[in-house]
């Protein structure tokens, strides 16, 4: 015990000097990242190089300057919102429709595996089913969701409930994938021993082999979550949804030639959307999954 | 009552013959220890009287129950090789594993866990994760789990085979002391001629090709075995008797039937 506690003071310290040691390298590498685009706009610029593609302002803006177009005023003159108000405000409707289909199919997608784990037969049935509704692209099934499924729904969910589906249908193909193979990792003496304690299947599923699966599934959720806001803004296009970053990014590729900034600051915006989804996955799969370090995927 | 009977048992995986005509009855209180050359059924033997397999033909029952019977009823506790920890409990959740199966409520599965953490001295430990754990604390918390709903028997395979010889010498003791306090009957698997006869009442030789027991050596070393008894005379006549009987085992194999 009382090595326990002399060990506490010394393992904060590890953790703060880690933590330190992290944002340090996330700063470098955000340095670079700032440094390679300038570098290769400013190198392409002066030689004039045309392949892949032409680089001026339009093509690739400063950085500094789309993150100026964030604070700058959306229209010209200096009234009205800022665009980061505004876009804050369309990423918060799309954050929404997005995580809303990620719980859905996150839900929908673990219920699945789980079915299709247990029953050998259904997943050879079932699960080339499954990969092919993935094949099938998402711009094509899009619009026939918004078209069967919005007169259908209550009036709270018009619209924008169709596109949690859209977000959904991309979530769960990961998670069914990855909760099947996850029930299946159970070792199989833990399986005997839950034998020799008589366990019945359903006890056996929630005591050993979800939370087995748990490491597998939080690697699922994480590739989920960024799909689910990409199946987001992807989902409020054919609905013409105008308050999402969809209509955002409609919105500002009709002016990229004139004002290039405002697209890719929309770009930025949705880049934070996604990062702060796989983020708080992270933050749950830290929470929720209780393993050796090194064990944890 | 007769805790383990085996009768006219065989089992065959496909063509290997891996069990063939065992008898065994083993009595309450007996400490059981099955030796012999790698392949020669030990493992299967210890898994059918778990009910954990089927035998082939022949009977297997404890404490007079078909196995089947006695596994539902939770009549025994088994401890493998390797600790077999759940890595996302602690070491209290683990011990309380079969108790929550047992649906025995919170307070009396605390108290539990805190006589099972005493015996088999873990104190200080209960909320360490297994993988925060030495190889041989594992172990402890395997048998502590196989203990803890009170089985009447327990069954052991290898439970120290990946102990260095110090800490398995260490376990050996404490195996007895939990034996002695528990009065529990032990069927205890093991490849260590010497760990046999310290621990036992009665070891149990077989020969492979096809698995069958090819002798059965009485202990009458005085109980409580502490540290000293390995050093006395007739503890190494056993040990001998052990290995000798181990040794005829192999050469019956060679001989052409
Ligand atoms: N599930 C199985 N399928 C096929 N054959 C098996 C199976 N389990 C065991 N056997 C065979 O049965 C025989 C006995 O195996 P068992 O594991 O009981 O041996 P053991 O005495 O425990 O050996 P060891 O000391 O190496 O653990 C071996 O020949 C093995 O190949
Ligand atoms: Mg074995």
């Amino acid at each position: 015990m009382s090595a326990i506690a002399l060990e506490r003071p010394r393992a904060r310290a590890v953790a703060v000097r880690r933590a330190v040691a992290r944002a340090t390298l996330f700063l470098l590498v955000l340095a670079g990242l700032w440094g390679l685009w300038e570098g290769y706009r400013w190198l392409w610029m002066r030689e004039h190089w045309s392949w892949p593609f032409l680089v001026d302002d339009t093509s690739m803006p400063h950085l500094h300057k789309i993150f100026a177009a964030l604070w700058a005023h959306a229209r010209p003159g200096d009234v009205g919102p800022r665009l980061i108000t505004i876009l804050v405000k369309a990423a918060a409707f799309t954050a929404k429709e997005a995580a809303v289909g990620f719980a859905l199919g996150a839900v929908l997608g673990f219920a699945l595996g789980v079915v299709l784990a247990h029953f050998r037969v259904l997943q050879r049935g079932f699960l080339p089913w499954v990969v092919a509704s993935q094949t099938v692209p998402i711009l094509v099934v899009a619009p026939m969701v918004v078209v069967w499924l919005n007169p259908k729904l209550p009036t709270r969910f018009q619209d924008w409930g169709a596109v949690a589906v859209i977000a959904a249908y991309l979530t769960f193909f990961p998670v069914t994938i990855n909760t099947i193979r996850g029930l299946q990792s159970a070792d199989r003496r833990a399986l005997e021993l839950m034998r020799s304690y008589a366990a019945g299947n359903w006890r056996i599923l929630w005591k050993l082999r979800v939370p087995a699966a748990l490491p597998y599934i939080f690697a699922a959720l994480k590739v989920s979550a960024t799909a689910s806001v990409v199946g987001a803004i992807i989902g409020e296009l054919p609905s013409s949804i105008q308050d999402g970053l969809g209509g955002q990014i409609i919105n500002y590729s009709q002016y990229y030639t004139t004002q290039p900034t405002g697209l890719w600051a929309t770009n930025v915006i949705a880049a934070a959307l996604g990062i702060s989804f796989f983020l708080v996955v992270l933050i749950a799969e830290r929470i929720v999954v209780r393993r050796a370090p090194e064990n944890v995927a | 009552m007769t805790v383990v009977q085996i009768k006219d048992l065989t089992k065959r995986f496909g063509e290997t013959t891996a069990l063939q005509g065992i008898d065994l009855e083993i009595e309450p209180g007996e400490f059981v220890s099955l030796i012999g050359p790698s392949g020669c059924g030990k493992s299967t033997l210890l898994r059918i009287i778990g009910d954990l397999i089927e035998p082939t033909s022949g009977s297997s029952t404890v404490n007079g129950k078909p196995a089947r019977q006695a596994r539902i009823d939770r009549d025994y506790g088994i401890v493998f090789q390797d600790a077999v920890l759940y890595d996302w409990r602690t070491v209290a959740k683990n011990i309380a594993l079969p108790l929550e199966l047992a649906r025995w409520d919170r307070r009396r599965r605390a108290a539990k866990v805190r006589e099972m953490v005493d015996l088999v001295e873990l104190t200080g430990f209960e909320n360490h994760y297994p993988w925060q754990l030495s190889g041989g604390m594992q172990q402890r918390v395997s048998i502590a789990r196989a203990l803890s709903f009170d089985p009447a028997l327990l069954l052991m395979d290898e439970p120290f085979g990946a102990l260095d010889e110090m800490t398995r010498e260490r376990m050996n003791m404490e195996l007895l002391r939990i034996w002695e306090a528990s009065g529990s009957t032990v069927v205890f698997v093991t490849h260590s001629i010497s760990e046999a006869a310290f621990l036992s009442t009665r070891v149990v030789v077989m020969s492979p090709r096809p698995g069958r027991i090819s002798g059965v050596i009485s202990i009458d070393l005085p109980q409580p075995r502490t540290a000293t008894t390995r050093e006395e005379p007739h503890f190494f006549e056993l040990v001998t008797e052990v290995r000798e009987a181990l040794h005829l085992g192999h050469d019956m194999e060679r001989t052409p039937a």
